[in-house]
């Protein structure tokens, strides 16, 4: 159903391109926004090498630091109450302004500014969320573990990371597309131009439309990547398959 | 030696306008191997008695002793095993690995916790779905889990708090005849938190009824329905004698007070 969707919204794209007879720097054709991804490939690949790696690597200092730090804040109650307003209220600020911030501490060249962005960005996410995983645990599993008279120790590995680990998910599945989007975005604050976001930045400023788009669609393609993989991660890691494990509550 | 022996029990939550009186001068023995119910309407402090029979509470005043200990040295050494209203199995483990997960506490081997895990969905009679994962199972199998795990490590105290209060009344008449059978078979004692009258004679050697605002004991009842219980139990006359002698307990100890128990 959604390929059959997609191919129609393409289709009446193309349609409608065609039949008003609308001019290139207007809307481009999806015919000619293939034509170009095809020929263009080797430089969107490049662009798309850059800006993917640089999510990547967000990504995953991001959740190893937000994980590691919602490991420290639940077991201390007055770190999680004077922590949690904190991230959220930085989270609120727009946050990519630090990214200007960031150009300024680092060399012209380096990457090291974007990764920053996209690690913060995705630190917030995972913090929040697994912390709310282990904090929120079943009252009745933590007396039950007391009752077995369980160490924190003990309750912290069988009871609050189990808790946590569909919130990880759940979290992964937000951030990974919005790492990609952070990476790109972060390029039009300047830095080196060899991303995906300036790559499109630069073909609009030199009315090459359907090169922007080329590089759009490349940037969808990386996006869309990054969702699945956190999907199939999730898949893999629930007991029971993903999803099972609240539809089958009854 | 009493499985539990509650002495001059006084729990008080909170202080000033909000102060709680739970329990006032509770005494209570439970000789070993006997099944007592803890009756009464909301509010009268029977979970929180079981509570601090457990040691998850610690009482404001008074003794607690389980199996001849304190409580708290109890509960460290996993004297009881526990049953809620609410299953509390753990998702992410399947039905076997619930069971073994006070063994798994107590540090017993992973083979001596498979042998036991198995002998108790033998007993629970829920064989085939050790592999299953909780949300998989109705919930009535979910609560015959849930006993199966506070049986599993051999306690000889076994502490309910209205363990079939969800369940529907046949489910729940299965329920009360597989706890019994189990009991019996393992010498276990039992102390069972329950709103329903029926319940409380049918399984019980002993009904204690309890009022509320401050919570206190009102009666205790002995009940003798015969060492085997059957279908037949529940339309035996004296079965019908204890419920009116239960709910006539209920009744004197204060008419507003008795809201909250119901007859199922």
């Amino acid at each position: 159903m959604p390929i059959i969707f997609g191919a129609a919204f393409l289709g009446a794209w193309e349609a409608l391109v065609r039949g008003l007879d609308l001019k290139p720097y207007f809307l481009v054709a999806p015919s000619a926004i293939g034509d170009q991804f095809v020929s263009s490939w080797s430089l969107v690949w490049r662009s798309m090498k850059v800006s993917g790696g640089n999510a990547l690597v967000g990504l995953l200092v991001g959740t190893t630091l937000g994980v590691a730090v919602s490991l420290v804040t639940s077991r201390f109650r007055l770190l999680y109450e004077l922590v949690t307003p904190l991230a959220v209220a930085l989270n609120a600020i727009p946050i990519f302004v630090l990214v200007s911030v960031f150009n300024n501490m680092f060399a012209i060249t380096s990457e090291v500014p974007r990764r920053l962005m996209v690690t913060l960005v995705v630190y917030f996410v995972v913090l929040v969320n697994v912390t709310r995983g282990l904090v929120q645990v079943d009252r009745l599993h933590v007396e039950l573990m007391r009752s077995y008279a369980a160490s924190d120790w003990q309750v912290l590995r069988r009871v609050r990371i189990p808790n946590a680990v569909p919130y990880l998910f759940t979290a992964l599945r937000i951030a990974a597309p919005v790492a990609v989007i952070t990476a790109f975005v972060s390029e039009y604050f300047g830095g080196s131009q060899n991303g995906l976001g300036s790559a499109i930045a630069r073909s609009i400023a030199a009315s090459r439309n359907d090169q922007a788009w080329a590089y759009v669609a490349g940037a969808c393609l990386l996006g869309l990547t990054f969702y699945l993989i956190s999907t199939l991660l999730e898949t893999v890691a629930t007991p029971g398959g993903a999803g099972t494990r609240s539809a089958g509550r009854s | 030696m009493n499985a539990v022996d509650v002495g001059n029990l006084s729990m008080i939550f909170g202080t000033g306008p909000s102060r709680v009186e739970a329990l006032v001068d509770v005494d209570l023995a439970v000789e070993q191997g006997s099944f007592v119910s803890l009756i009464g309407p909301s509010g009268c402090g029977k979970s929180t008695l079981l509570r601090l029979v457990a040691n998850l509470l610690e009482p404001t005043g008074g003794d607690v002793r389980v199996l001849g200990k304190p409580a708290r040295q109890a509960r460290l050494d996993q004297d009881y095993g526990m049953a809620f209203q609410h299953a509390g199995l753990f998702d992410w483990r399947t039905v076997a690995k619930n069971i073994e997960l006070p063994l798994e506490l107590k540090g017993w081997d992973r083979t001596a916790r498979r042998e036991r895990a198995d002998e108790m969905l033998e007993l629970v009679r829920l064989r085939e779905f050790s592999g299953h994962y909780p949300w998989q199972l109705s919930g009535g199998m979910q609560q015959r889990v849930a006993i199966a795990r506070a049986l599993a490590a051999r306690p000889s105290l076994l502490l309910m708090d209205e363990p079939f209060g969800a369940l529907d009344e046949m489910t729940r008449e299965h329920m009360q005849a597989e706890l019994l059978r189990i009991c019996r078979e393992t010498a276990t004692s039992v102390v069972f938190v329950t709103h329903s009258i029926p319940e409380a004679v049918y399984l019980s050697d002993r009904v204690v009824v309890m009022s509320a605002r401050p919570g206190r004991i009102t009666a205790v009842i002995d009940v003798d329905l015969g060492e085997r219980h059957g279908d037949d139990t529940r339309e035996a006359d004296e079965f019908y004698k204890k419920i009116t002698e239960v709910r006539e307990a209920l009744r004197s100890t204060r008419t507003d007070a008795a809201r909250g128990v119901d007859d199922r």
